[in-house]
């Protein structure tokens, strides 16, 4: 290590670390004027202490007691209709992707137990279809849901109308068409040979206009906004969106980091699309469906705050935990190691958030879909988290580093976290944009169980299996061969899990096309896991 | 909206903060390394060949980065080679390290299996050599032909693996990935090795039974 890196390195490092004082310090001191008065802003006066979904008969839907609130109620309604088309645009891709990434997941999993399985194509080779999976439900479906939630949470946050939604619409047209031709390329054999980053840079250009037509209507929103208080969910929305078109530029300049030094770029962009693109959409969520459907506030703003500059802080320099005993400077690994450690302090301010505001309230899980899809989401991102932070650690990552360990940390995260908010997120928005409520009961819960179980089965599976591989590689006595051997029940069983979710999967967009074309009777409750009293059940 | 351009521009100067750290200061370092005098640019052959191996994405399963063995023993031990440094990849573009070792580190296969007929079979069908094998065989790379012509390069395969009749050759592709291949080989002594290195003990060659 040279000593001017060595310097720069320290100085980064204070600089982070005297940015987070700083900030705790203000907000001891209250230099930011609001305090839970800001935490409040997601409630329409009067309306706290109620749950907007789901309604018991004995807590009905908010309505509003006095004219003014009555009118704020409608406001919110006439909020979440302005966002429709642009919305549904994005929601109903997302789901068509989910299909898609999951049916190529699963072959990639058969595929690893039965070598020989749809061999004789090129466009089905494992190293084809593989790829068309991660690609399919990162930008796909992630992305995709992830835009189309913040899409309905931006008017609602600032308390006005989606101002330029068609910029929006228009967006979702240019990024499913990016989607096509960057499956196909890979399917053809045209990667651009990088995980994360194999579409043809020619074509992640649509992805950047597709993203940057989106940005359009989230500025002339904030613009024309109606509160003081920017709650929390906006500062995550707001963030991811601005980070995302700027990773995805500077990692896609084609050719210009060649070598090692691609390697670091190539994960420095890879980390980045987890931590401040699809992790800051998640957590927003949480943020807002888990006050608002107990009614109650979170319990710390201060806090929330914290975890959103601390991720900023912390998050954007972790990529290299990729690279542990590559081919990269020393000064560098260590780099990212101390800041994936530090990520600790993001996910417990988080998780206290998170978790404490559910205090008391554990029982509602019974009950509402949203609520049981969104805060299992949320523990699974603590879960996630934490796991991740030792996961960095040099002791720990060269057991784990090229195993399927890594496969099911990764699925922990974007599937038990991310993907699973999404689902709640999804049951909560579809009933206020076709003002029609999801059909059948028990296909939720048909949903809920399968890909829960399926989801189970493979993280636990190929964690251990994982555990083992890494120590077995590191002891050259025992042969190549037989580890292979030793992974393969995980794998088979890994197989089992993914035909699970994607059962489930299929369960869930029935349901949502059945929305989209309102089938089944019309209700005045809200569908909720258990039926409140006989007449609601179906 | 100002406090909305604020948390916007602060999250994007955070941001900028962390590509100076992680993307220009190691690329000012690491493309100021030194190109190792042994290190051959690949042929256009290979450089075929590796597109082949992007193409088909033998990099989900295979690294190219034996770790330190002071740090991670076994990867010397299996006689995947020495650690690898940023200039043995002085000529690699996309780099193709690899997060997965479903299958072996591929960084020296060249000085393991030297044979281009045993990498021709392999790549046809991985379990005619190796029993139990779960790569995929990829017979799309193989021509099957009654009578090989002139000039075609004959794949032997033993049965029951091969064709009943006729013969397997072996297309442009299949050739130019297992040229490529051969190609990787770097057990050349690495001049940057970190310090810490016990360089003068080892045998320099460590090749894989
Ligand atoms: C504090 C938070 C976290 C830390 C420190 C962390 C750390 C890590 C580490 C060390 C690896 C293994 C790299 C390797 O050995 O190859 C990894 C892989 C991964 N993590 Fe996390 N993780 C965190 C949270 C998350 C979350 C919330 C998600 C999902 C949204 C996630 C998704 C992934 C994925 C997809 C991979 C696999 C990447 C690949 O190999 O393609 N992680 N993480
Ligand atoms: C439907 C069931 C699913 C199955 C059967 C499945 C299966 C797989 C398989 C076989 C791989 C390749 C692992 C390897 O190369 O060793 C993989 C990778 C991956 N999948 Fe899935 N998957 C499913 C759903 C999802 C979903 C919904 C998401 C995201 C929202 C996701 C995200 C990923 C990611 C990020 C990777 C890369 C992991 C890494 O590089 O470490 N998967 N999946």
């Amino acid at each position: 290590m040279t000593p001017t890196i060595a310097i720069l390195l320290i100085i980064t490092f204070v600089l982070s670390t005297v940015g987070l004082l700083l900030l705790i310090w203000s907000i001891a001191n209250n230099q930011f004027s609001h305090g839970q008065a800001a935490a409040r802003t997601i409630f329409s006066p009067g309306e706290e202490g109620h749950s907007e979904d789901p309604a018991r008969p004995s807590d009905p839907t908010f309505t509003g007691n006095t004219s003014e609130q009555a009118a704020a109620i409608e406001a919110r309604w006439t909020a979440d209709q302005s966002s429709r088309t642009a919305v549904l645009t994005w929601l109903s891709s997302s789901v068509f992707w989910l299909l898609l990434g999951s049916f190529f997941g699963l072959a990639s999993s058969m595929k690893m137990h039965l070598p020989d399985f749809l061999t004789a194509s090129e466009f089905l080779t494992f190293g084809r279809i593989r790829p068309v999976h991660l690609n399919a439900v990162t930008y796909g479906w992630a992305s995709m849901a992830g835009i189309g939630v913040a899409l309905f949470l931006i008017p609602r946050l600032f308390k006005t109308s989606l101002a330029g939604g068609k910029y929006a619409v228009l967006g979702g047209f240019i990024w499913n068409i990016g989607l096509v031709l960057g499956l196909s390329a890979i399917t053809l054999g045209l990667s651009d040979g990088e995980e994360w980053l194999e579409f043809p840079w020619q074509i992640d250009i649509l992805f950047v206009i597709g993203g940057a037509l989106c940005a359009i209507p989230l500025l002339l929103t904030a613009a024309n906004r109606k509160v003081e208080h920017l709650y929390v969910t906006s500062w995550y929305l707001m963030a991811a969106l601005v980070w995302f078109p700027f990773l995805f530029l500077i990692a896609n300049l084609p050719f210009a980091f060649p070598g090692a030094s691609g390697a670091t770029v190539n994960w420095w962009f890879a980390h980045n699309v987890l931590g401040l693109w699809v992790t800051p959409i998640g957590i927003g969520i949480a943020y807002y469906m888990i006050p608002k459907i107990l009614g109650k506030p979170i319990i710390s703003y201060q806090l929330s705050l914290i975890g959103f500059w601390s991720l900023a802080l912390f998050y954007s320099q972790v990529g290299i935990h990729h690279l542990i005993g590559g081919p990269i400077p020393t000064w560098l690994v260590t780099l990212s190691i101390v800041h994936s450690v530090m990520m600790s302090i993001p996910v417990i301010t988080v998780a206290i958030n998170h978790h404490g505001t559910m205090m008391g309230s554990f029982g509602r899980l019974k009950d509402s879909p949203t609520l049981r899809f969104v805060w299992i989401g949320a523990l699974m991102y603590t879960v996630a988290s934490l796991q991740g932070s030792m996961e960095a650690l040099r002791s720990i990552n060269v057991i784990t580093h090229f195993t399927h360990y890594t496969v099911a940390h990764a699925h922990l995260g974007m599937y038990a976290f991310l993907s699973f908010i999404l689902f709640g997120a999804v049951y909560f928005i579809m009933p206020r944009l076709t003002n029609w409520e999801w059909p059948w009961r028990k296909l939720i819960s048909l949903h809920f169980w399968l890909v829960s179980i399926g989801i189970l089965i493979y993280v636990v599976s190929l964690t251990i299996a994982g555990w083992k591989q890494g120590v077995a590689l590191l002891d050259a006595a025992m042969p190549f061969m037989d580890i292979v051997k030793m992974t393969l029940p995980a794998l088979q069983a890994r197989t089992v899990g993914g035909a699970l979710m994607t059962l489930g999967h299929l369960v869930f967009a029935f349901h949502f096309i059945a929305m989209l074309m309102r089938s089944g009777a019309a209700t005045e409750q809200p569908t909720l896991f258990r039926p409140a009293t006989k007449e609601n059940a179906q | 909206m100002k406090r909305a351009l604020a948390i916007m521009v602060g999250a994007a100067l955070i941001l900028l903060l962390a590509t100076l750290t992680l993307v220009v200061m190691p690329y000012l370092q690491m493309s100021a390394e030194q190109v190792p005098p042994d290190l051959k640019p690949y042929t256009e052959q290979q450089q075929r060949g590796r597109q082949v191996y992007i193409a088909n994405g033998c990099v989900y399963c295979h690294s190219q980065q034996p770790r330190d063995p002071s740090f991670a023993p076994g990867d010397k031990a299996r006689g995947w080679g020495r650690p690898s440094v940023p200039g043995d990849y002085a000529y690699d573009e996309p780099h193709l390290l690899g997060t997965m070792r479903t299958g072996p580190d591929l960084f020296n296969i060249g000085a393991r299996q030297p044979s281009i007929d045993w990498q021709l079979m392999h790549l046809y069908n991985p379990r005619a050599i190796i029993k139990g094998s779960i790569m995929p065989s990829y017979p799309f790379l193989f021509r099957h032909v009654n009578e090989p012509a002139e000039g075609d390069k004959v794949v032997n395969i033993p049965p029951p693996y091969g064709p009943e009749t006729g013969k397997i050759v072996a297309t442009e592709d299949a050739l130019a990935l297992a040229e490529y291949m051969l190609a990787l080989d770097h057990t050349y002594p690495a001049p940057t090795l970190p310090k810490a290195q016990p360089k003068s003990d080892e045998p320099k060659e460590n090749r894989a039974p």
